[in-house]
């Protein structure tokens, strides 16, 4: 017998931690695009130090399990003496691991960008950050902005690993709610459904903006 | 902070064992994923939409849910229909239906990409539309689409430790106990990223070793 009185029962604490959810995932991507900015800005750089940190921080961050880097910030940076809350560290390492994926997707945008463009900046005057900040990270943005709705749907998704660490938002609510009551399979499915709309949300924003983009590109 | 390595080496087996059963998982969710990813492919491309509809809800569904929520309700809610489902089988057909959602999309664009001049002139030829798609389409997708094959199998590799939340014994699920009873977590957590990254810069270094040969391959067909 499926169960449909403890769906309605559970609902409106699952979308009270939904917006957990979204809190959580929307601002480690607006902390890690910053940070992919930087390692994507470093690693097409002169420096070869710039480059070589990008490339050990994408590298990194890229290669190891999403799980693994939330257990060790979870264990290891009481260890190191830094006590911060848990849920500061899980959306940190969240953070740190979409700004790996970022810097990707922006490289391409960054190098189909016309150099005479950043030439042209240059010889107006525009000092290197202003370069970066006004000319070459609105541009990447549009060149790529599929891919990074595309992976800002992904971070939603993998919010839900934070509940392994302890912090509560909607994975961990309904591992919560499962165990009190018995019920996994309504539970799980409904916390599903959320993540579902949730995503289809950001999807559907996603593609609006790109028509918004394109249209006045035409214009 | 003390750092006592011999933590690892006393565990070895244990470790070994953890590092075997990751790669078991990850090659037969792969396989499995593959093959479900293909079968969900053409069938979309050879029936007609009323066959189609369901399987695109299936690919949107497994998209655009969390690996977690679907490893709980195949583990949790499986009993619910009857499906009693061990940790391992449970994470598996996971890993194998969520990949299998991602890897049929990667065979959709595939499809598409042989030009359809090729398919029209086979037709008229009276090849079987399923022969079509093994002697002209794979053939020739497989080479278009192998970057991307080999990018999901990368990160199906990564999707394997979050088996360890259904409590499948893989290498994280190892590492965490030693761990947890050692409270040696700095040096078993770090050892646990250096073996991940290691394995999947291998692998990814193999796939582009493989990219460029099969590159050449094309090019050598075009001349």
């Amino acid at each position: 017998m499926f169960n449909t009185e403890i769906i309605v029962k559970s609902l409106p604490m699952l979308l009270q931690a939904s917006v957990w959810t979204v809190v959580y995932s929307l601002t480690s991507v607006a902390i890690g695009f910053c940070i992919g900015t930087l390692m994507c800005a470093a690693g097409l750089s002169s420096s070869r130090l710039g480059r070589g940190v990008a490339a050990f921080y994408v590298s990194f961050f890229r290669g190891v399990p999403l799980l693994v880097q939330l257990l060790i910030s979870y264990y290891c940076l009481p260890l190191i003496g830094l006590n911060v809350p848990s849920s500061v560290a899980a959306v940190g390492t969240l953070a740190l691991c979409t700004g790996a994926y970022i810097a990707e997707i922006l490289r391409g945008g960054f190098l189909g960008i016309p150099p005479g463009l950043i030439e042209a900046a240059r010889m107006v005057g525009l000092s290197r950050a202003q370069i970066l900040t006004r000319i070459e990270v609105p541009m990447a943005v549009r060149f790529t902005l599929p891919a990074l709705v595309n992976e800002t749907t992904m971070m939603v998704k993998a919010s839900s690993l934070i509940s392994v660490v302890g912090v509560l938002e909607l994975t961990r609510l309904a591992q919560n709610i499962a165990t009190s009551t018995f019920q996994p399979l309504e539970i799980y499915l409904t916390a599903g459904a959320i993540y579902f709309v949730i995503n289809a949300v950001i999807s559907s924003a996603g593609t609006l903006v790109e028509g918004r983009f394109k249209a006045e590109t035409a214009r | 902070m003390s750092f006592n390595l011999a933590i690892l080496t006393d565990n070895w087996r244990e470790l070994l064992d953890g590092m075997v059963l990751t790669v078991l998982i990850w090659v037969a969710g792969t396989v499995l994923g593959l093959a479900i990813g293909l079968m969900v492919a053409v069938v979309q491309l050879l029936t007609n939409r009323w066959i189609a509809a369901p399987l695109n809800v299936y690919v949107a569904v497994m998209r655009g849910t969390p690996f977690l929520i679907q490893l709980f309700i195949i583990y949790y809610g499986g009993p619910f229909f009857g499906l009693d489902l061990t940790p391992m089988v449970a994470g598996v057909a996971g890993l194998a239906l969520y990949g299998g959602a991602y890897f049929s999309e990667i065979f959709r664009a595939g499809f598409v990409s042989v030009p359809p001049g090729q398919i029209e002139a086979a037709r008229m030829m009276g090849i079987s539309r399923l022969a079509i798609v093994r002697h002209v389409q794979l053939p020739q997708m497989l080479v278009i689409i192998l970057p991307a094959l080999a990018n999901m199998t990368v990160l199906l590799s990564k999707e394997t430790a979050v088996l360890s939340v259904i409590t499948v014994n893989e290498l994280t699920s190892v590492v965490q106990s030693i761990g947890s009873t050692t409270f040696a977590f700095a040096e078993t957590l770090l050892f646990l990223a250096l073996v991940y990254w290691a394995f999947l810069e291998i692998v990814t270094a193999a796939a582009r070793r493989l990219e460029k040969r099969v590159g050449r391959f094309m090019l050598r067909t075009q001349n």
